[in-house]
Parts: structure tokens; C-alpha cells; sequence
């Protein structure tokens, strides 16, 4: 790989962990001190998630971009397992402590209904990348 | 939400990013899949292992059946796999529609708590349309793809109906709005239960009219959208990890479509709104139009004198089943020393990069699979062209006939050749309707038949030569 390659292939992730980092620490320092965050506090919470959606869907762009139009029918099944991240809200709902019943079945329906596509979505994936060969048989 | 949490879910983003990053190359694509599984499962351990974390038979109950279903589904035929993304992508609406609406009653129940900020509410609001349009939007889209009985696969259009759907959407944004001011009130959760209705109804009055041909479009949209909605669900529950995630599966989605967009030289709002394939049949002046057809052997005989082959395969393809048939073909005539190669129109078949799998599937080698823009300049070289149950991608009435619907999509250039064959069960014009120019061209023979069986007896011919 040569050095400008390198450079341009690294710098999105990389940029994104070291932001990604700071706000970590923002929003760890801010939940130890108030438990119910106040109005005030949610809007500039709501300016700093808009700041990581903003730059994760450029990097996104950029790097959706450069994947192989061959492979465009994994990459839609792949995104489909990432999107399946709802499983994060479906646990916090269908687990938590202190919800009522209804919270929870409702809870529990979206972690079956994201799990699947996790699962699914993985498998058939690496199904599918398994068949992409080059002509000395040189697995994908 | 301790530190521990945080970092893994810091973790997770940083390899979602490289997982999409190793995808841009078949070689290191496989290891890309690792690496979102990995995040996947860090993400999930790192919630789950949260102290509020405590029903966790809550947790094990659906992740059984969900693992069988999940296991399952991966295992459809690779035909399928439109029908399959679609499915999945209404499961993904419908996690976030419902985490959304559960956490709008729990709130709402919750008096005097600030939870239900107007911001708070317009994410959820974002959420939970964005979530439970793709529900419906994509089931209807699965049972087009799977050709289910009651669905019809043309276009189903009435009067005034993007009239009907433009009013719907706005008549949930401004209950949404009215929400935002007073998300407390007392009649709150029926706005809100209107809105999810009215969203559900959006979905399905969005694709219903939008036809078979459209659909690599259509699932990019959604893809999208069930993309969004995890973002928003990010913006509600306060969590980055769901933000980003859901933020390059979007940015996925978006590019998809407006490749699709630009193959077929459409804008997004008329796939959406434009109801393509309902116009068309125009009337043709058939009695100068004859088409030539020409026998199997023939055929055989100019392939196997041929420098280069070239393959044009379409949904017809898919449908036959006849990938198996079509590497066999390739290995008689690559044995042969003929130099064949594939070429890919973004939008053959029914979802982006469908044609490569299916070829990838029958253990082509996947640096013979061309994509358009690479093939086209050889074409006049190419002895043959031979077109498997392609159709509109190879119809040059794009090129030079302004009145047809097509006009101006970039097509593969199959009517440059030396040669062109069409493998086509008959002469009705295909999914759009449009009849085909590349038919009636004076290089152009039709082998009539089964695509499975023509190319099946086109490999038996070969075979047969090859052993004299």
C-alpha cells in the first residue's frame, strides 16, 4: 500500500475514534453529575449528536464510495446487519429494570426483529462473499 | 452509561467503519464481515451488561427464535436474496418504529419528567415514521420481488394518487408538529398513534405503485430509510454507537440509489412518484419489423470461431435458474481459447450487484464480471454478444429513439458487435413494456426457448464438437 493510500484509507477511521473519544468523555462526565438531564443540557447534547451524525455519514459516503460495485449486493445485506444496531435500544427496553410489561413486549418484539437481521444478515453475507472467486480459484 | 460502555461502543464504531472500508475489495471483503459481527457483539455484550440490565430471560426469549429464523433466512437461494433484503429491512423498521413508540408511552406516562422535549420528540417522531414506513414499504416490496399472487407486479396507479400519498405525509408531519409543542397533553398518544398509522399507510401507498423494473431503486430507498430510522432511535436514546451505525448504513442506501438512479437516467422523485411502465406499449408498425431467429448450431458454430464472447445477463437469467449452464458454457468455450467475458448493467436484476452473485454463485471468476462503463469501448470488437433474458439494458431505442420512455438510460451496447444473440422465450416485450429495438437490428438473431435449456443445448453442441 503506498503512503498517500495509506494515508487516505486511515485517516476517516481514525478521525472518527479520536472525535468519537472526546465526546465519550463528554457524555460520561455529564451522566455522573445529573442523573435527568435538564432542558438546556439535552439541546447541546442534541448539537453533539448531530455533530457524529453529520461526520459518520460523511465517512460513510466516503467509504461506501469506494466498495467494489461487484460486491453491491453484500454490501446492502451487510449495511442491512449494521443497521440491525437497534438491538442496542430493543435490550435497554425489553431488560431494563424498571419498565412496565408493555414497554417490554415491545421491547422484546424489536430485539427479535433486529437479532434476525443480525443474524441473517451476517450469514448470508459471508455466504455470499465465500462464492467470489478469482480464476486460479484464489478465494475472495 | 459508565466508561466501560462507552469505550466498547467506541470500539463497535471504529469497526463498523473498517468493516464497510475492507468491503471495497473482494479479497479482503470476508474479513470485513468479521469485523461487523465483532462489533456487533461487542455492542450487544456491552449493553447488556449494563447494571439496569436485569430481566435477562427478557433478552434470551427472542434471541432463540429469532437465531432459527435468522439461520433460516440466510439460507434462501440466491434468487431470493432481493425478497430476503427486502424482509430485512422491514424488520429493521419495525425494531425501530416499536422502540420508538414504547418509549414515547413510557415517557408520556411519566408525569412532570422533561423527558419529552420537543427535540426528544421530533427524533421520536423521526423514528417512528421513518421506521414503520419502511415496514410496510418493504413488505409490499418483498411480495413484488417473491411475484406473491394478490400483488400486482405492474405499477397499481389510480388518480390523484400521489395527491393522496403527499397529503398523508403531510397530515402525519403536522400531527407531528402539533406533537412537538405539547407532547405532554392528554390526547397526545392518540396524535401519536395517528401518526404511526398514518406512516404504516405511507409505506405500502409508496411502492404499491411502482413497478417490478424499479426495484433495485426502491430497496436502496428502504435500506436507507431503516438506516435513518436507527440513527433517529440514536438521537432518542442518546446513543452515538446507533447514530453512527445507523449513519453509514444510510449514506449506504443513499449512494445505492442514485446509482441506480443515474442507470437508468431517472431522477429519485420519478421512480418515486413517476409510476414508470404504465404508458408504454405504444402501438408499433410490425410488418417491416421481422426479427431473424437462428438455429442452435449455428449458433454454437459462430461462438466457437469467436475471438471474444460477450455476455449480457438479466433478470431472465435469474428466473431461469440457468447461471450453472452459462459457466459451462464458459468453460467449452474458454477451453476453446475464445475470450469471454460478462457484462454488468448496474441495474440487471431485481437489487444492485444481484447479476454478480448469481455469477459468483456458478464459480465464474469474478474479474471476467465487467461493469458497463468497462466493457462498452470493446464492444465493436466483440464477435458476439450474447443476451441472456436481458432486456431494457440492452435496447439502443435509449440511444437513438426520443420518444421512448427509456430514452437517454445508459445502455450496454450490445447492437455494436459483430454478432448479437438473444436467448428470449418469446418476442413479448419485457418488463417495462417497451419494445426492443436490438431485436429487429440486422446483426441480431434470437434463439427462442428457455434461457436454462438454450444455453444448456448451446453447451451440449460444443461438447459434442469438442469430441471429434
Amino acid at each position: 500500500m503506498r503512503r498517500s493510500e495509506f494515508a487516505r484509507y486511515w485517516y476517516t477511521p481514525f478521525g472518527l475514534v479520536c472525535l468519537d473519544l472526546c465526546l465519550a468523555r463528554y457524555a460520561v462526565a455529564d451522566d455522573a453529575t445529573v442523573a435527568v438531564p435538564a432542558a438546556a443540557d439535552t439541546s447541546s447534547e442534541f448539537v453533539s449528536m448531530l455533530f457524529v451524525f453529520l461526520l459518520a455519514s460523511f465517512i460513510g459516503i466516503g467509504v461506501i464510495r469506494r466498495v467494489s460495485r461487484l460486491l453491491h449486493t453484500p454490501l446492502m445485506s451487510l449495511t442491512n446487519a449494521i443497521s440491525a444496531i437497534s438491538v442496542v435500544g430493543a435490550i435497554l427496553l425489553a431488560g431494563g429494570e424498571h419498565y412496565p410489561t408493555s414497554v417490554r413486549v415491545m421491547g422484546a418484539i424489536a430485539l427479535f426483529a433486529s437479532m434476525t437481521n443480525i443474524i441473517s444478515g451476517f450469514l448470508i453475507t459471508d455466504r455470499m462473499l465465500k462464492m467470489f472467486k478469482t480464476r486460479d480459484g484464489g478465494k475472495a | 452509561m459508565n466508561l466501560l460502555v462507552q469505550l466498547a461502543y467506541l470500539l463497535g464504531t471504529a469497526l463498523f467503519v473498517l468493516s464497510l472500508h475492507w468491503m471495497s475489495d473482494p479479497k479482503t471483503a470476508r474479513r470485513g464481515v468479521f469485523a461487523g459481527a465483532i462489533a456487533m457483539l461487542v455492542a450487544i455484550l456491552a449493553t447488556w451488561g449494563e447494571p439496569d440490565i436485569t430481566r435477562h430471560l427478557w433478552i434470551i426469549i427472542p434471541i432463540i427464535p429469532a437465531t432459527v429464523l435468522g439461520v433460516w433466512l440466510s439460507q434462501v437461494p440466491l434468487t431470493a436474496v432481493p425478497q430476503r433484503t427486502a424482509l430485512s429491512h422491514a424488520f429493521g423498521g419495525l425494531a425501530a418504529g416499536l422502540v420508538g413508540t414504547a418509549k414515547f408511552f413510557y415517557w408520556h406516562s411519566e408525569p412532570g419528567t422533561p423527558h419529552l422535549t420537543p427535540f426528544i420528540t421530533f427524533a421520536i417522531l423521526a423514528e417512528v415514521i421513518l421506521g414503520f414506513l419502511t415496514v410496510t414499504g418493504s413488505l409490499i416490496a418483498a411480495a413484488k420481488l417473491q411475484e406473491v399472487k394478490w400483488i400486482p407486479q405492474r405499477p397499481w396507479v389510480y388518480r390523484g394518487q400521489n395527491f393522496v400519498n403527499l397529503a398523508a405525509l403531510l397530515l402525519a408531519v403536522g400531527l407531528g408538529l402539533l406533537l412537538m409543542w405539547f407532547p405532554g397533553g392528554a390526547w397526545a398518544p392518540v396524535l401519536f398513534l395517528m401518526v404511526v398509522f398514518l406512516a404504516l399507510n405511507f409505506g405500502w401507498m409508496l411502492v404499491m405503485p411502482i413497478g417490478g423494473a424499479d426495484m433495485p431503486t426502491v430497496i436502496s430507498i428502504l435500506n436507507s430509510y431503516a438506516g435513518l430510522a436507527a440513527v433517529a432511535m440514536g438521537f432518542v436514546l442518546n446513543n452515538k454507537l446507533l447514530i453512527t451505525a445507523g449513519a453509514l448504513d444510510g449514506s449506504s442506501g443513499l449512494i445505492l440509489s442514485i446509482i441506480m438512479c443515474k442507470a437508468m437516467n431517472r431522477s429519485f422523485t420519478n421512480v418515486l412518484f413517476g409510476a414508470f411502465g404504465q404508458v408504454q406499449s405504444t402501438a408499433v408498425a410490425g410488418d417491416q419489423k421481422i426479427a431473424k431467429s437462428e438455429t442452435i448450431e449455428g449458433a454454437a458454430q459462430i461462438m466457437e470461431q469467436a475471438g471474444l464472447v460477450v455476455i449480457v445477463p438479466g433478470y431472465g437469467m435469474a428466473v431461469a435458474q440457468a447461471q450453472h449452464r452459462v459457466r459451462e458454457l464458459y468453460d467449452q468455450l474458454t477451453k476453446r481459447g475464445v475470450d469471454v467475458r460478462f457484462a454488468i448493467h448496474p441495474v440487471a436484476g431485481r437489487m444492485p450487484g444481484h447479476m454478480n452473485v448469481l455469477l459468483a454463485e456458478a464459480e465464474i471468476p469474478y474479474d471476467k464480471l465487467m461493469e458497463m462503463d468497462e466493457i462498452n469501448p470493446d464492444l465493436p470488437q466483440a464477435d458476439v454478444v450474447l443476451v441472456i433474458g436481458a432486456n431494457d439494458v440492452v435496447n439502443p431505442a435509449a440511444r437513438t429513439d426520443e420518444s421512448s420512455p427509456i430514452y437517454g438510460m445508459p445502455i450496454i451496447d450490445a447492437d455494436k458487435a459483430r454478432s448479437c444473440f438473444c436467448i428470449k422465450r418469446s418476442m413479448n416485450p419485457g418488463f417495462a413494456g417497451i419494445e426492443n429495438a436490438l431485436y429487429f437490428a440486422d446483426r441480431t438473431y434470437m434463439l427462442f426457448g428457455d434461457a436454462k435449456q438454450v444455453v444448456g443445448e448451446l453447451v451440449k453442441q460444443l461438447s459434442g464438437q469438442g469430441g471429434h
